[in-house]
């Protein structure tokens, strides 16, 4: 098991060194310029604009920017904005409690209502419980999360007035207050994507566990006289859940990189919409650490996933 | 009105014969503003009057909380490195510049204690030299005093090139010395008529000598004070998160009596105009909402029965469509839209008057821009005093069809019109941009009609207006036929604006397209007129200069304004901004509280 885990710990490497070459070349080669807004300023000269270019090391050749990028990377130095010349680990951090908060809630909620439908559907399958589960999942990540978004903030915010729609991070209130007030701002959010996200993964469990319900063993372990709950928790959910922990840690550092449409719509302070800021303002170090820390997150993750199907499925592992 | 006729009435005023007042009156009723009325008076040697405040609270504090929604957040609190309005507006919480300009377009002093005059000896006669006096007692928010050598040393700090303060344009033809520690003298190269620059505005702050100093050059960036401020303003810095918050506190010392009213002041970043507009008017979460850019049909469903309302200013922003002169097709030298070149169907000028006839403002305003908009004929539309009163805007498709009929432009057989084996078919791009772009589709239909074929092109902003010289989307390199946008005129004078157009500023391959003159237009006169004007301190005489700059670009249809923008800003029932036109949003934040 070790070894498995440290053969695919060394596969990690040569591949983030790929992704970052990846990167770095895309956004070179990408349009516009960090100093846009400049540009149409009257009172900015065009000289200013070449000098900031030039200090910021803009004009250099792409592989001595590469070099240079990977170097201090490599020395824990994630370069500076050039929009707001501030450290880009430093605007990350301020980033990540936010982020963290906001689509990690909405996971758990997704998870809480996915897993415990999809299996009862499973269970049931073309009863009026699955139907109905059915389509409102099918209702559910056929609307997007802009559209379910503005309708949540017109239903609870204009026209009932009970919640707001603007997630403010410094709340003006201390104890229980506080925690209820950052409870009540997540609520649309959470919401709106923790249903998106519930709807497409409880077709999948759903699926995942039909495929397994119908094997043999499941037949035998009936067959043995064992209880309805045990055949289910401990013979079918068990192997059902490999690829729904493919799934789900897939979507591990999407919970990370944010959730753009909602982090705009609700002015959420989050990755994303740093992210969506930064690409916006050609803010490259910034888009570099973001997408960087998305990819490490994925192989990572990728990672993660291996040793689970290794704990869940041991023959995995010996291959 | 009469040269002589003016001059008598600034007599008058001099000599207390005729009341500010009156003079100002009849001034409007000429088609000046009050500001341009203000700065007639301050040249013809009166001095100019401070404008009145209506600031009521008569304690300071005690006004809660101020929340402000700025859709594109501040990213940096640094105000001469500062990007975009977002920035200098989030700095202007803390520092603070010698004076700032009302909605009328006054004035106001800050950190000085006399409007310079030349009443009062301190704008030299000659327009070569100011002295601003400074106030006494001024307190930086860690305790140290203000004085002269502080507005020295920003000065100092600006003008060094390793430092790319992007102010510097106003600063490195001045020179700034100390004459006692509260009072310094600006001198000029030349004779300026726009005094009022340097130091004056939300872009042009006072940074602290003691913080800074260390930090001058190319440590720039490493200067702990461009993230955690400490200003003399109205509120102390407690907070910035870039995009997303600023937050400030009521300053116990802060200069003028009775004010800030708040006690706490929060600008939160991030959004849309359409949702900001929401959380102000409709839902009330918070007090003001900036650049409210959205449709007006919009705003005045939002309006009805809301918490808020919208709210405009006044100023010189023209949306304008700029005909290229040459020809971006035709590649020479490795460069297309070159000088080289001429533009095959605009060298016709028939094409250029016909086009013009061929933009509905009208229906612009009432289709998209409402009471944001108005119709205009200029491409300079303020102050007041600068705007031409010589020309006129038409809508025409019968017009332009005759003058193309008369040019020779035969329509062909697929309906669109051709002379010589040329087709009339223009390429028009621009920024994508709502607004913009249903103005795209106004003109396409209309030149349709009189057989112009129009292909639109969209590009996104951060392309559009990027410096990038790999990229052919530029609105500088211009590789279209027409191209739509607006420049803002961001202080009550257009020397800077018009400036642009010279023909030595045209963009080409060789300056990398960092020339501002992107319509690639040549007129001697234009830039006889522009040369003249910079040096001319008679204020009449200067605005002539403008006035026949603006003439001449009419004649030769550089332009097409299609709208003359105000500023829209979204504001709580009670809540009393101070907004102008002539100023950022948060450049009187001072002077703001709530009605009780």
């Amino acid at each position: 098991m070790s070894q498995y885990v440290l053969r695919r710990l060394l596969i990690a490497i040569p591949s983030l060194l790929g992704i970052s070459v990846v990167l770095f070349v895309v956004l070179a080669l990408a349009p516009g310029d960090p100093f846009s807004e400049l540009a149409t300023n009257p009172n900015v000269p065009p000289e200013v604009q070449a000098a900031l270019r030039a200090k910021f090391g803009l004009d250099d050749p792409i592989h001595l920017r590469y070099l240079h990028w990977l170097n201090a990377m490599l020395h824990g130095d994630w370069g500076f904005s050039f929009v707001s010349r501030m450290n880009v680990d430093t605007l990350i951090l301020q980033r990540l409690p936010a982020t963290l908060y906001v689509i990690g809630s909405a996971q758990i909620l997704a998870l809480l209502i996915a897993i415990p439908v999809g299996v009862y559907a499973a269970t049931k399958p073309y009863s009026l419980f699955d139907q109905i589960a059915n389509t409102l999942a099918f209702v559910g990540f056929s609307l997007p999360t802009f559209f379910t978004g503005i309708l949540f903030i017109l239903i609870f915010s204009v026209t009932l007035d009970w919640l707001p729609f603007v997630y403010t991070t410094d709340i003006k209130a201390t104890g229980i207050h506080w925690v209820l007030e950052m409870i009540r701002q997540a609520i649309m959010p959470v919401a709106v994507l923790g249903l998106f996200q519930a709807a497409s993964m409880t077709r999948f469990v759903r699926s995942a566990m039909l495929d397994v319900i119908r094997l043999d063993y499941v037949t035998t372990a009936r067959a043995k006289g064992l209880g309805q709950a045990t055949v289910i928790v401990k013979h079918v959910m068990r192997n059902a859940m490999i690829p729904v922990v493919t799934l789900i840690a897939l979507q591990m550092p999407a919970v990370f990189g944010g959730a753009i449409v909602t982090e705009q719509i609700f002015r959420i302070p989050g990755i994303g919409s740093l992210l969506i800021s930064s690409i916006l303002s050609n803010d490259t170090p910034v888009v570099m650490a973001v997408t960087f820390v998305f990819a490490c997150l994925v192989v990572l993750f990728n990672l993660i996933a291996d040793v689970l199907y290794g704990w869940l499925d041991p023959r995995i592992s010996l291959r | 009105m009469l040269d002589k006729e003016l001059r008598s009435m600034i007599g008058q005023v001099k000599d207390g014969r005729m009341d500010r007042r009156a003079f100002i009156k009849r001034m409007a009723a000429v088609g000046l503003t009050a500001p341009l009325a203000n700065q007639i008076l301050a040249l013809g040697g009166v001095a100019m009057a401070e404008g009145p405040s209506t600031y009521k609270p008569t304690k300071r504090g005690g006004g809660g909380a101020l929340k402000l929604l700025w859709w594109q957040g501040p990213t940096l609190l640094n105000p001469h490195f500062a990007t975009g309005t977002k920035d200098q507006d989030g700095s202007r919480l803390f520092y603070e510049p010698l004076a700032c300009w009302d909605p009328d377009g006054n004035m106001k002093l800050v950190l000085a204690s006399e409007i310079p005059s030349i009443q009062n000896g301190l704008l030299a006669a000659d327009g070569k030299s100011v002295t601003w006096k400074l106030k006494p007692g001024v307190k930086w928010h860690d305790g140290k005093p203000f004085t002269a050598d502080d507005v020295v040393f920003t000065w100092e700090y600006i003008i060094d090139p390793a430092t790319a303060a992007i102010t510097v344009a106003t600063y490195r033809d001045i020179t700034v010395e100390k004459v006692d520690d509260l009072t310094v003298r600006i001198t000029f190269k030349k004779p300026t008529p726009f005094w009022a620059d340097a130091f004056v505005g939300a872009p042009n702050t006072i940074i602290p000598k003691h913080l800074f100093a260390d930090y001058k050059g190319s440590k720039s960036r490493e200067a702990p004070t461009n993230l955690s401020p400490v200003g003399t303003g109205p509120y102390k810095f407690v907070e910035f998160k870039p995009g997303d918050l600023v937050r400030g506190q009521l300053n116990p010392d802060y200069h003028m009596p009775n004010r800030p009213y708040f006690d706490t002041v929060e600008m939160k970043g991030g959004g849309d105009a359409v949702s900001a507009a929401r959380a102000v008017i409709q839902t009330g979460e918070y007090d003001f909402g900036w650049n409210i850019q959205v449709e007006d049909d919009v705003l005045l469903r939002l309006e009805k029965g809301g918490k808020g309302k919208t709210i405009y200013a006044v100023g010189g922003d023209t949306e304008f469509i700029a005909l290229n002169f040459t020809d971006p097709y035709t590649e020479v030298d490795g460069e297309k839209s070159s000088m080289k070149t001429k533009h095959p169907l605009f060298s016709d000028p028939a094409v250029r008057k016909a086009l013009s006839l061929l933009i509905d403002r009208e229906s612009v305003k009432k289709a998209i821009y409402g009471r944001a908009g108005r119709t205009t004929a200029n491409f300079l539309n303020g102050p007041e005093k600068f705007v031409s009163k010589n020309t006129s805007w038409e809508f025409s498709i019968e017009k332009a069809s005759k003058i193309l009929d008369d040019a020779g432009w035969k329509p062909g057989a697929d309906g669109i019109r051709e002379k010589d084996g040329k087709k009339l078919k223009l390429l028009y791009q621009t920024s994508i941009n709502g607004p913009r772009q249903k103005t795209q589709a106004i003109v396409k239909q209309a030149c349709q009609k009189a057989g112009i074929d129009v292909e639109l092109k969209s590009v996104v902003a951060s392309v559009f207006f990027s410096s990038d010289v790999a990229n052919p989307d530029t609105y500088a390199k211009f590789y279209a036929d027409i191209e739509m946008f607006q420049i803002p005129l961001s202080q009550p004078d257009p020397s800077q604006h018009m400036r642009r157009f010279l023909s030595t500023n045209v963009a080409t391959k060789e300056n990398k397209w960092q020339g501002t003159n992107f319509p690639r237009w040549i007129n001697k006169d234009y830039d006889a007129a522009i040369e003249a004007a910079e040096s001319e301190m008679d204020p009449l005489k200067r605005a002539e200069h403008y006035i026949k700059a603006n003439d001449l670009m009419y004649q030769d249809t550089v332009f097409i304004p299609v709208q003359h923008r105000l500023k829209v800003e979204a504001a709580a029932n009670n809540l009393r901004p101070i907004i102008s036109g002539w100023a950022n949003e948060t450049d009187n934040l001072h002077d703001w509280y709530r009605e009780e």
